[in-house]
């Protein structure tokens, strides 16, 4: 795979990014790691109760992506975009009570993992199971911000199987029709489950999906942290000055299963060793941090520190959390009304038949 | 003031709700300069502008789920579906992403989907449907089919208004052949209340959308040959349904004809048999009895569709039955 990234130390990049941004870039890609570890050690514990999706390997596409939007942008994860959850104001904390189903996570326990979000202030949007319907819903955000001339953008994230369904199609189609300020990042991983790409389309370079619908098709270095920022950041600009929607694919590579319990049989052996050894985005990143960029290894391991205490203190909340009151279940399903009743045989036989109105014997009467 | 047909009264609506609230806006196929395959949005483009009149791609997910979106910001969309047959289309964004969004993610999805539904018209298998009983069953939407003009009026104020997903079924068969003087002024019929259409002692109709009418012809003549006196119950909403003017229609008259259009098998009659089986059981005389379509796909020669679909006749032999029981 051809790198296009620049190196840190060069000028353009430096103009961009400033000493601090460098830092921040490796601060969000190690929490994204080290919160991980921490989510398999729970997991193996059972104090996760449901599945475990890791971005292991991936951690630049979902952290350099995300950082080149502003918090007023509307980003739009998917499941291995812990990373730009993160750099958008997730908190460890929430991420933890999330995945433990607790009843002060985020979504009160209704739903898994990182599905949850938050539109008022933090501005990323709760993603579904199904793979390609963000894209219309990003659409319809974005859609919005060019209703209300407001200087927003949005961002979604779909997996290279994602762009085999029909909702990224029409959602794409609708978004580029109508010139909404969206940047649709593809993050090809090279497997859907355990489906290879290759198997999911006979297209050799997924950015060439662009040119059907129009719009420009970029792609890059999903490993290189700095190269994924750059071009996200000018597809980004091009959506903020009304030019509309830019496609990136950003070549990466699952390194752990779709989700914890998958042994990955079906990936050729040597593989997963060659990209952890070769193509690391942290190991990548800190080279060129400690070589061209000449930052100390001392600062990277006081971030190390910094992280693990992080995690450490939101492990202990979050142990602590008591699980939802099993009656919240019947709340907030409409606006109006608030609450669904509970089903008759749940307040006890007793009062269910004394509270059921009878006629005085069987058969017709006056009402 | 003027009579307006069921059509035009749609339309009144949504032209009123636009006028009131900038954050409404329409999406669909050919509804902006062409007006509509039934000319339902007819004007909006001219008085509103593309920008809130928006003709989509051929892409019933893509701009429904666009329409969740911008619910999420604060806009209020309206999306129609040229026939509600398509909505079928969208039915996976609809069930799994806009009807959950609330209870898992805490967004807000106020957004209307819309379209001309039902046969009668010889529209054949794609342009007769009603698929309403297929979201019945989905927790998070709400459902209304009116069968009046000022109803259609009415409901369509409340459903652009509320702050959840609402399903707007329009009887296409009813568009241009019924027309009534709308009350003035900006009159909301409230989501989840049933109308009483005809009282009656003898038995009741449980009906909706174009079956009010034939259920109406058929208690005329029920009352003509043979001196019954019928009720007939218009729900209007299905999801929230009046369980309330259901229970008391049962306890008036002790016997209960539920009658739709939609096929029998898994048709929302079931859920009204079901819920007057376990709230008035001990009121009824004679079995809950359905009128409804055959399980087959509509077909399109007249005497197919009429055999399949309830007639004004299959009404008044159900009724006989029940009466005599």
């Amino acid at each position: 795979m051809a790198v296009t990234s620049t190196l840190a130390s060069d000028p353009a990049v430096r103009a961009d990014l400033s000493r601090d941004q460098l830092l921040d870039l490796y601060y969000w890609m190690r929490l994204t790691r080290l919160l991980e570890e921490r989510l398999v050690n729970l997991y193996r514990q059972t104090k996760v109760v449901g599945g475990l999706f890791r971005s292991l390997g991936q951690e630049a596409c979902a952290v350099g992506s995300a950082y080149a939007l502003r918090p007023e942008d509307v980003l739009s994860p998917l499941i291995r975009n812990l990373g730009s959850m993160l750099v958008k104001g997730a908190t460890p904390l929430e991420v933890l009570r999330q995945y433990m189903a607790k009843g002060d996570s985020p979504t009160r326990g209704r739903e898994l993992n990182i599905h949850f979000g938050d539109v008022t202030e933090r501005n990323f949007i709760g993603q579904i199971s199904h793979l390609g319907d963000m894209v219309p819903v990003m659409a319809g955000v974005t859609l919005t911000f060019k209703m209300r001339k407001q200087p927003r953008v949005g961002l979604v994230y779909v997996g290279d199987g994602a762009t085999s369904t029909g909702a990224f199609h029409e959602g794409i189609n609708f978004a580029a029709v109508q010139r909404c300020p969206l940047v649709v990042v593809v993050e090809n991983n090279r497997y859907a489950y355990s489906t290879p790409t290759s198997k999911q389309c006979a297209a050799e370079r997924l950015a060439d999906k662009a040119a059907g619908y129009g719009i420009p098709g970029l792609r890059a270095d999903g490993n290189d942290v700095v190269a994924v920022y750059e071009v996200t950041r000018d597809a980004v600009a091009r959506a903020r000055r009304g030019d509309g929607v830019t496609l990136v694919e950003l070549m990466t590579y699952r390194r752990k299963g779709h989700a914890e319990h998958d042994n990955q049989s079906y990936v050729p052996a040597g593989e997963i060793d060659r990209w952890a050894r070769d193509n690391d985005p942290i190991d990548r990143y800190v080279a060129r941090l400690t070589g061209a960029a000449g930052v100390d290894p001392g600062e990277l391991e006081a971030i190390d520190a910094r992280v693990r205490a992080e995690v450490d203190d939101a492990t202990d909340v979050a142990e602590k959390s008591p699980p939802p009151e099993p009656r919240d279940c019947l709340v907030g399903i409409y606006a109006d009304p608030p609450e669904a009743p509970a089903l008759w045989y749940r307040e006890g036989i007793r009062s269910a038949v004394d509270r059921h109105e009878r006629p005085a014997s069987w058969g017709t009467h006056d009402g | 003031m003027a009579e307006a047909t069921y059509l035009e009264a749609i339309r009144q609506g949504l032209f009123e709700e636009m006028e009131r609230d900038p954050s409404v806006f329409c999406m669909g196929e050919d509804i902006g300069a062409y007006g509509g395959a039934f000319k339902v949005t007819e004007g909006l483009l001219d008085r509103f502008g593309a920008e809130r009149v928006i003709d989509t791609p051929i892409s019933e997910t893509g701009f429904v789920g666009a329409a969740a979106g911008a619910a999420h910001m604060g806009m209020r969309p309206v999306c129609e579906m040229q026939f509600i047959d398509f909505v079928s289309c969208a039915y996976s964004i609809l069930t799994n992403y806009v009807a959950t969004a609330r209870y898992r993610a805490m967004l807000p999805c106020p957004m209307v989907v819309r379209g001309p539904s039902g046969g009668y018209v010889r529209g054949g298998p794609f342009h007769s449907q009603n698929p309403e009983a297929a979201f019945l069953h989905t927790p998070g939407l709400k459902i209304v089919y009116p069968a009046t003009a000022s109803d259609a009026k009415g409901l369509l104020k409340s459903a652009i208004r509320d702050d959840d997903c609402v399903l707007f079924f329009e009887h296409k068969y009813l568009y241009r052949r019924i027309k009534e003087t709308l009350p003035e002024g900006d009159v909301v019929v409230p989501i989840g209340k049933a109308r009483l259409a005809r009282e009656g002692r003898d038995l009741s109709i449980i009906t909706y959308a174009a079956t009010v009418w034939k259920a109406l012809e058929a208690a005329e003549q029920l009352e003509r040959e043979d001196g019954l006196s019928v009720e007939v119950l218009d729900l209007r909403s299905l999801l929230p349904m009046d369980d309330d003017a259901i229970v008391a229609t049962v306890k008036k008259t002790n016997r209960v004809l539920v009658v739709h259009e939609d096929t029998v098998t898994g048709g929302i009659a079931g859920e009204i048999t079901a819920r007057i089986n376990e709230l008035a059981f001990e009121w009824l005389d004679a079995p809950v009895r359905r009128v409804a379509a055959h399980d087959v796909p509509l077909p399109y020669a007249p005497p197919l569709e009429d055999f399949v679909l309830p007639q004004t006749l299959d009404i008044v032999r159900a009724a006989r039955w029940l009466a005599a029981y």
